[in-house]
């Protein structure tokens, strides 16, 4: 059977080019950068240039790039090392962010620390107000995510951080901001001085590069406190020996990203409209989740009215169509998805939600196939839903 | 248990019994859209016993595999012989369900119950 795979935001493939290049440091050039012979030096190097694809990426100073195991690893450290000077216990985040960031929140929340969990709007859009009201003079940390995993929507981050250093101004006081990269880093143009970020993570393995790494951007090295202690790599922030293979194999996946940025977003963008047109006009009862003018190129977050997500999922799935669902069933949650609740929806269309996420490898003919087994699941689904007998159709 | 069985799959896209049966002799609806599973079971009963079994069902892969079974388990079976049934024999009859599903075997025999009983209702009431 042939596969199609439409989860993109989850993971990527690893580029052949990024594999080719990543090879020779499991094998050949094998050394510990922190050794001083060639062997470490050669390696050191790799490091050395994957730091500076990455920064070029973000319009960072290299030394402005913390690598990291992973996105999460980089949301943690963000959270739980970023400097919260005494008595500035109160932090701020938004309800919707991914639980690499909620988790740590609710780590400090029974540590102490004060939390407010900004609300979104039925677009997905944070709400400025609810920013400006809860920033005050014991604020040190906030943190809103760029772009949602789940609806894709892209969040106006450069007027948040003008709102917070207007604050910062007034109150005469330090307020880190960061931003949950992850979504868009290599999907969208980034530039951490228009954003006016102290802190923002990223990851590889969601463009093109492999699995086990991630990074930080810290604006100043005093902003974070160390980590992990030990060797003192990583400019004495986290000691580790450097994942080589794959710090090389996220230099390279950002480089490429970075080649035809423009050119692949237009291309992503139009598949997922005519991925959303079309669905529509031959499903019925179908909503789009999150604003369709601020979204990630290649996210379409449906609902279909009247059937839950994990049975379209494993129906779409035994015909080899790889998609994720925002309901609860599938994560053997009790909640649907925490991000389409703040948004203010019930929680069927919670439950019958999923997200299409398209990367460079999908193509129009890949979407007609999918659509094309679609329909008959949504149909077959409904006419056995109970809920849908209601609506007159059956 | 975390994956989902060859049998679980085999009859969630099993067609058989699912659909309404019209004027039925029992009806039993169960779960609504929060929990994110709804059962509704349709019975044609013959002198205490099931002669036709149908089903609709809002739900999970579970839900509706559990759905299809328990419907196909109780045909031909005695309404006494059918209340008999537990959640153990409808996961038994899959081969397994993965721990956090196992709440979907417990909804069918609820909607099997409230079908009954409308069922022993309405008898009552000719």
């Amino acid at each position: 059977m042939h596969r199609y795979y439409f989860d993109n935001a989850a993971t990527t493939c690893c580029n052949e080019k990024v594999l080719e290049e990543m090879l020779p440091y499991f094998s050949k050039a094998y050394g510990n950068p922190s050794s001083i012979h060639s062997f470490g030096r050669d390696a050191k190097k790799a490091v050395s240039k994957a730091r500076e694809q990455v920064a070029h990426l973000l319009k960072a100073n290299p030394t402005q790039i913390l690598f990291t195991s992973s996105g999460t690893e980089a949301d943690n450290l963000a959270v739980f090392n970023s400097l919260k000077p005494e008595g500035k216990k109160h932090i701020i985040t938004s309800a919707i962010e991914h639980p690499a960031i909620l988790e740590p929140f609710k780590e400090l929340e029974k540590k102490g620390y004060r939390v407010t969990y900004l609300p979104v709007d039925n677009e997905g859009i944070v709400s400025e107000q609810a920013l400006i009201e809860a920033l005050c003079e014991e604020t040190s940390f906030v943190s809103i995510m760029h772009a949602n995993n789940e609806v894709g929507v892209i969040q106006p981050i450069e007027r948040f951080t003008q709102i917070v250093r207007e604050k910062e101004k007034l109150f005469n006081t330090r307020i880190l901001f960061h931003t949950d990269a992850v979504q868009t880093f290599g999907s969208i143009s980034l530039d951490v001085q228009k954003l006016d970020v102290d802190l923002l993570s990223c990851s590889s393995h969601k463009i093109y590069g492999p699995k086990g790494a991630g990074a930080l951007f810290i604006k100043h090295r005093s902003m974070i406190t160390p980590s992990l202690f030990g060797g003192g790599q990583e400019r004495n922030l986290r000691s580790s020996t450097e994942n080589v293979p794959a710090i090389v194999g996220f230099g390279k996946a950002a480089e490429m990203a970075e080649q035809n940025l423009l050119e692949v977003q237009k291309e992503i963008s139009f598949l997922r409209d005519y991925l959303i047109k079309t669905v529509k006009s031959k499903i019925s009862d179908v909503m789009v989740n999150g604003s369709l003018e601020n979204r990630l190129p290649g996210n379409a977050n449906l609902s279909f009215a009247f059937v839950e997500g994990e049975s379209i999922l494993m129906n779409l799935d035994l015909k080899g169509f790889a998609v994720s669902t925002g309901s609860a069933c599938s994560s053997g949650a009790l909640e649907p998805s925490h991000v389409l609740l703040s948004m203010g929806f019930s929680h069927e269309r919670a439950h019958g939600s999923i997200r299409f996420s398209l990367g460079k490898m999908n193509t129009k003919e890949e979407i007609d196939h999918l659509i094309h087994e679609l329909v008959p699941i949504i149909d077959r689904l409904r006419k056995m839903s109970p809920l849908y007998k209601n609506e007159g159709k059956n | 248990m975390e994956e989902y069985t060859d049998k679980v799959f085999k009859y969630f896209q099993k067609m058989d019994n699912m659909g309404a049966i019209e004027s039925p002799d029992g009806y039993g609806k169960v779960g609504n859209a929060k929990c994110g599973d709804i059962m509704e079971m349709y019975l044609k009963i013959d002198n205490d016993k099931i002669v036709d079994a149908k089903f609709k069902t809002f739900g999970c892969v579970a839900a509706i595999a559990t759905s299809a079974a328990l419907t196909e388990m109780i045909k031909g079976k005695t309404i006494d012989e059918a209340l008999q049934i537990t959640k153990k024999d409808i996961i038994q009859f899959l081969g397994d369900l993965p721990t956090v599903k196992i709440h979907c075997s417990i909804l069918g025999i609820e909607a099997l119950k409230k079908a009954i009983k409308n069922y022993q209702e309405l008898k009552i009431h000719e």
